[in-house]
């Protein structure tokens, strides 16, 4: 149990039950928070569940692997803390976490 | 790389771009034309022809011969039992002999997903298609990175949910004059007054192309993508040369022409040409003339050939599958996610190739350097394994947006978003004004084993008994 905060460009807060287990992409999904789109089912293969982690979590969810890097670093709203939601999995461990969308998936 | 070999490379990539800047591309295009009319002279080259011949069932083909290369699959119906009968007994299948020669036909949405995402070792060079085309261009659809990423970069900032918004309103006005100048009861060809019409004028906005001549965009994209060397198409190896210097020609000047308007204080447009002119990256493209044909055409076949069929094959859906339309008009709120099941049922471009870089184990089989590998898109989308029913066009259909029409990794797709809008805001429009759209007589559909498109679709409308307001854009579309 526990909760993960996913703010929208325009600062609506959505605050999702934690399930342990899942990615990031398919918790944002499945409670309907606009502005993640996963259109690759969570490959990490299209770049459309882009999200940007609170600095203060950044060690605890790891930096994102080369082949996240290949399809974030071409979003113009890449930041040093973008990852892809869908290869985030939600634990205990990251009860508390919050992440900001970008303006615009793409 | 050894340094004299570094040495020896570099100066030559010096020499290169030398004489590419100094000699207009136009000049290029011809000098390429000369030297490939000299080798058929020559009997070194002779180009393919196909007929077209009755294509047997593939219960009839034995395993090692099934070919999908054939131009004429999608005419006459054949390619989805093909690809359905590789799916259960060779998803990972190899002909040995083709007219473009060997290849891997891979079917299966996982397996396709899979080589979609390794660039690392399936290579995009040097091109996306089955054939060799006859003019050598770059584009960055057909590199690898790290290259293809700076100069894709450059100019997705067009397409980037930013200016579509932007560019809402203007594509509207235009997908309405296109409407409102139609017909009812009386049948016409969509493919020429709706799916060229609209999809031409979007390509002139977005590369700030004289309007009143779109018409040579569609001609040129058409004719560039459709020789038979490359596709399997109808174009003549000159008619496609006369058109690459005509388009080479032409952009050269309009490239020339926006940088003196700007220079002499017009401000910046969103359109690509202006892009270019403003990246660090590609401000410099003119003096890469190939590069900067390359790209431009790349843009140009990108925006035409796909939204153009994506419209026709939605009409077709619908026509074919009436309680779908009657689904949709009871609930247009459902038109976003139909947009994705269009795409998916259509999938305008069949395929994307890659080779292998090396020696690879895949699905059960031993991929060797060098290897074509082409990736089924097609096939893809209508694998049972990912998509329940998946001949039925479902226009709420849960899981249509995980479609692979816009291929996966770092070629995805630059002008997705792009072309789900121009769709989205068709489908408003036509509900705003048209209670009926009927498909009167079959279809007659592309040569090419590359574009899945429609030549012509005759179809005849019926008005909406009460007239309303346009449709406003969806609240709250499902995805921006």
């Amino acid at each position: 149990m526990g909760t993960i905060t996913f703010v929208e460009y325009d600062g609506t807060t959505h605050e999702i039950e934690l399930v342990d287990g899942s990615s990031l992409m398919q918790l944002a999904t499945s409670n309907g928070v606009p502005g993640i789109d996963g259109d690759c089912g969570g490959e990490a293969s299209c770049g459309t569940c882009h999200v940007i982690v609170d600095e203060a979590w950044a060690a605890r969810t790891g930096t994102r692997s080369e082949e996240e890097s290949q399809m974030i670093e071409m979003s113009p709203e890449c930041a040093p803390n973008s990852r892809l939601a869908c290869q985030i999995t939600a634990t205990p461990d990251l009860d508390g976490l919050t992440v900001r969308l970008p303006e615009f998936q793409m | 790389m050894t340094p004299i070999d570094t040495v020896l490379d570099q100066a030559l990539t010096r020499v290169t771009d030398k004489v590419q800047a100094t000699i207009p591309v136009d000049r290029q295009v011809r000098a390429a034309h000369l030297v490939k009319k000299a080798k058929r002279f020559a009997g070194l080259e002779t180009p393919l022809v196909f007929t077209e011949e009755p294509i047997p069932d593939p219960a009839d083909v034995p395993l090692t011969e099934i070919d999908l290369s054939n131009p004429f699959m999608n005419r006459q119906g054949k390619w989805y039992p093909y690809f359905a009968r590789l799916r259960d007994e060779a998803p990972v299948h190899y002909l040995a002999d083709s007219p473009f020669g060997p290849f891997w036909s891979i079917t299966r949405y996982a397996d396709i997903q899979a080589v979609d995402s390794n660039p690392k070792v399936f290579s995009a060079e040097p091109y996306i298609v089955l054939g060799q085309p006859p003019l050598e261009i770059e584009m960055f659809i057909a590199m690898d990175p790290p290259k293809h990423d700076v100069q894709r970069k450059a100019v997705q900032g067009v397409v980037a949910p930013r200016n579509l918004k932007e560019m809402e309103g203007l594509i509207r006005e235009r997908v309405q004059e296109v409407l409102d100048s139609l017909p009812t009861d009386e049948p016409f060809d969509w493919v020429d007054r709706v799916s060229i019409e609209i999809t031409g004028r979007m390509l002139a906005t977005l590369l700030d192309f004289p309007y009143e001549q779109r018409r040579k965009l569609t001609y040129w994209s058409d004719t560039i993508s459709g020789t038979a060397e490359g596709t399997g198409g109808t174009t003549h190896q000159d008619e496609m040369f006369a058109a690459g210097e005509e388009l080479a020609r032409s952009f050269v000047a309009l490239w020339h022409d926006k940088a003196a308007r700007r220079a002499a204080g017009e401000p910046d447009g969103f359109d690509l040409i202006t892009l270019m002119q403003t990246s660090e990256d590609t401000k410099d493209l003119i003096k890469k003339p190939m590069e900067f044909l390359g790209n431009l055409t790349l843009l140009i076949v990108g925006g035409n050939d796909t939204t153009r069929n994506s419209m026709t094959g939605g009409v077709l859906a619908l026509s074919q599958n009436p309680d779908q339309f009657e689904k949709l008009k009871a609930d247009p709120s459902v038109i976003p996610n139909m947009v994705s099941e269009i795409i998916r049922w259509q999938t305008p471009l069949a395929y994307m190739r890659r080779v292998a870089k090396e020696d690879v184990h895949f699905g059960g089989q031993f991929i060797r350097k060098g290897d074509q590998v082409i990736m089924w898109y097609a096939s893809g989308n209508r694998d049972e394994r990912k998509f329940e029913n998946p001949d039925a066009f479902l226009i709420d259909r849960p899981n249509a947006r995980n479609h692979m029409s816009f291929g996966f990794g770092v070629h995805r797709c630059m002008g997705n978003r792009l072309a789900e809008m121009q769709l989205r805001i068709l489908w408003e429009e036509l509900l705003a004004r048209f209670d009926r759209i009927d498909v009167v007589g079959e279809p007659e559909y592309v040569q090419s084993n590359f574009v899945k498109g429609y030549s012509k679709m005759m179809v005849q409308l019926t008005a909406r008994s009460a007239p309303q307001e346009s449709a406003e854009p969806a609240e709250e579309p499902a995805a921006a």
